[in-house]
């Protein structure tokens, strides 16, 4: 695995797979009595969030604390962000106290790359702008695996505004990597144009998409990046694109609901379908914990990088 | 037992290394053991086990990834066969608590499943192939206190090959192996390697196994 997590589509299978997999274990730690582990003690983890965002910075905050990290969040609101400094400024400020990782949610797309190249430590992209959010492609990918048992050969129809999600583009690339038929879905306005060049089906209609789905993940409208009128009306949208109980029932028996959060009830989710026994919404946010635990494990547990007569040892053996 | 999960997704990383290097051992390794010798001591271990915890009643055997759950197994079985005592298995993997992390790039985790009867006033016996710096068991030790406090912890190991790092000790041993640090000893089990093999191979230090973390000079 390379040192940073920028984008999903930088992902092999394998360290895909790497981290699903180890994500599992650390999610079966965490029942224990004591879900703490001295793993990364001594390592200081920034959340450095520019974006608001309770989840995401939550659910890095809980999964460095478990894991023995120290961590520093840092948020625009109240900083000196708010007197004028640039990202690269608060960066070298970081940098000089010793941040072996920072976690970073950025309005800018491209944010996260830009980090990389000032700093020495590891840069997990948190979200930025409209490009990526890999751990939440990651955690979704998580939560198919354990509620439908495998991901390679699933059905997933992405529903809404893809055009601002970069929870859309993040799944669309990993779940191509884990062999799943994605298909994004939604009125044209709310697609990007460069959409053909994804590597995914495209739908306007939500009703035929449904039947042949395995997971449907519904998309946050996303009012605050809403600059044009994209659709006419909230109520139209919402009768279009929205997933009522109707067409719950035209889902297959076994197909799961999904929303990355935070929910519009009643625009893109109807209540009572978020809040049925398909919806995994919640198993989401647990999930997340486990899998940002194994991304800053994978990250930052090891040798950043092995001397060579390490790495021959390390072939040479599997386990103590 | 809840399903085994025999070996195939903790090894999934290091498999082709690990065969790769077997298939160098078998082939310039000398033999120390056989699955007969094997078999036998784990039925004396499986004994001294009965005799030292009065009858084996509330003991938990530990394997510790990748060999020493295959251990831990057969010694249950071995307890079942002899006195028709069903002891919990289960498998701790150390991965998380080693002190040589840094040294490596992150290693992929073992699978770590406490039989639901938990441990706590248990008297848990941790099962590794083979003993060699302690650090493995130290390791060990500080992911049981996570997990819960038993009454007793022992260890149980199929080759002691010495060279202690640390104040830790077996307390039940199928042989003692008196090696050099240069030399390694690869133990091989049908669960895992296709045959019950351990051998011993000279000039090998990097490639060592069974002890734990070396500090790098």
């Amino acid at each position: 695995m390379s040192r940073h997590l920028i984008s999903a589509a930088d992902l092999s299978r394998d360290d895909a797979l790497a981290i699903l997999d180890t994500a599992a274990e650390l999610a079966l730690l965490a029942q224990r009595p004591i879900p703490k582990l001295p793993t990364l003690r001594g390592r200081t983890v920034v959340n450095l969030f520019y974006e608001d965002s309770t989840r995401t910075r939550i659910s890095f905050e809980a999964a460095a604390k478990r894991l023995s990290a120290d961590v520093i969040n840092f948020s625009a609101k109240g900083s000196s962000v708010a007197k004028g400094e640039s990202l690269k400024d608060t960066a070298l400020t970081l940098e000089a106290m010793g941040a072996d990782a920072v976690v970073l949610r950025h309005s800018a797309s491209g944010a996260p790359h830009r980090l990389a190249g000032w700093v020495r430590g590891s840069v997990i992209n948190a979200g930025d702008g409209t490009h990526e959010h890999p751990t939440q492609a990651l955690l979704d990918a998580f939560t198919m695996r354990s509620r439908l048992g495998r991901i390679a050969g699933l059905r997933v129809a992405i529903v809404g505004d893809i055009l601002h999600s970069r929870v859309a583009r993040s799944n669309v690339w990993l779940l191509r990597t884990l062999g799943a038929e994605v298909t994004v879905v939604g009125p044209p306005t709310l697609l990007p144009i460069a959409i053909g060049s994804w590597p995914c089906a495209v739908s306007y209609d939500l009703d035929s998409a449904l039947p042949q789905s395995d997971v449907v993940m519904m998309l946050r409208v996303q009012h605050e990046r809403m600059t044009d009128a994209y659709f006419p009306s909230v109520r139209e949208y919402s009768r279009r694109y929205g997933l009522s109980g109707d067409r719950l029932a035209r889902l297959p028996g076994h197909a799961i609901v999904m929303h990355p959060g935070p929910m519009n009830r009643g625009v893109e989710i109807a209540a009572d379908v978020a809040d049925s026994a398909r919806s995994t919404i919640v198993e989401q946010v647990s999930n997340g914990v486990a899998v940002r635990m194994a991304v800053l494990y994978l990250l930052l547990g090891g040798a950043a990088e092995p001397a060579p007569e390490l790495a021959a040892a390390a072939s040479g053996r599997d386990m103590p | 037992m809840a399903a085994p999960r025999p070996a195939q997704p903790a090894a999934a990383g290091p498999a082709p290394a690990a065969s790769f290097a077997a298939g160098q051992a078998r082939s310039g390794g000398k033999a120390l053991l056989g699955p007969e010798e094997i078999r036998r001591a784990l039925t004396r271990i499986g004994h001294e086990i009965l005799e030292r915890t009065d009858g084996g009643s509330d003991v938990v055997l530990l394997g510790i990834p990748t060999r020493g759950v295959p251990l831990a197994r057969r010694l249950a079985a071995r307890l079942d066969q002899t006195e028709g005592l069903s002891v919990p298995v289960g498998s701790l993997d150390i991965t998380l608590y080693r002190d040589d992390l840094r040294l490596r790039p992150a290693r992929a985790l073992g699978h770590t499943e406490v039989p639901e009867s938990g441990i706590d006033g248990k008297i848990v016996i941790l099962v590794d192939d083979v003993l060699y710096s302690g650090r493995t068991v130290r390791a060990a030790l500080d992911a049981l206190t996570d997990i819960g406090r038993p009454r007793v912890v022992q260890l149980a190991v199929l080759i002691d090959r010495g060279h202690r790092e640390l104040p830790i000790r077996p307390d039940y041993v199928g042989k003692n192996l008196p090696t050099s640090r240069r030399e390694a000893v690869r133990v091989y089990l049908s669960e895992t390697d296709g045959e019950d093999l351990v051998t011993l191979q000279a000039g090998q230090e990097a490639g060592h196994r069974g002890g734990g973390p070396r500090t790098p000079k």
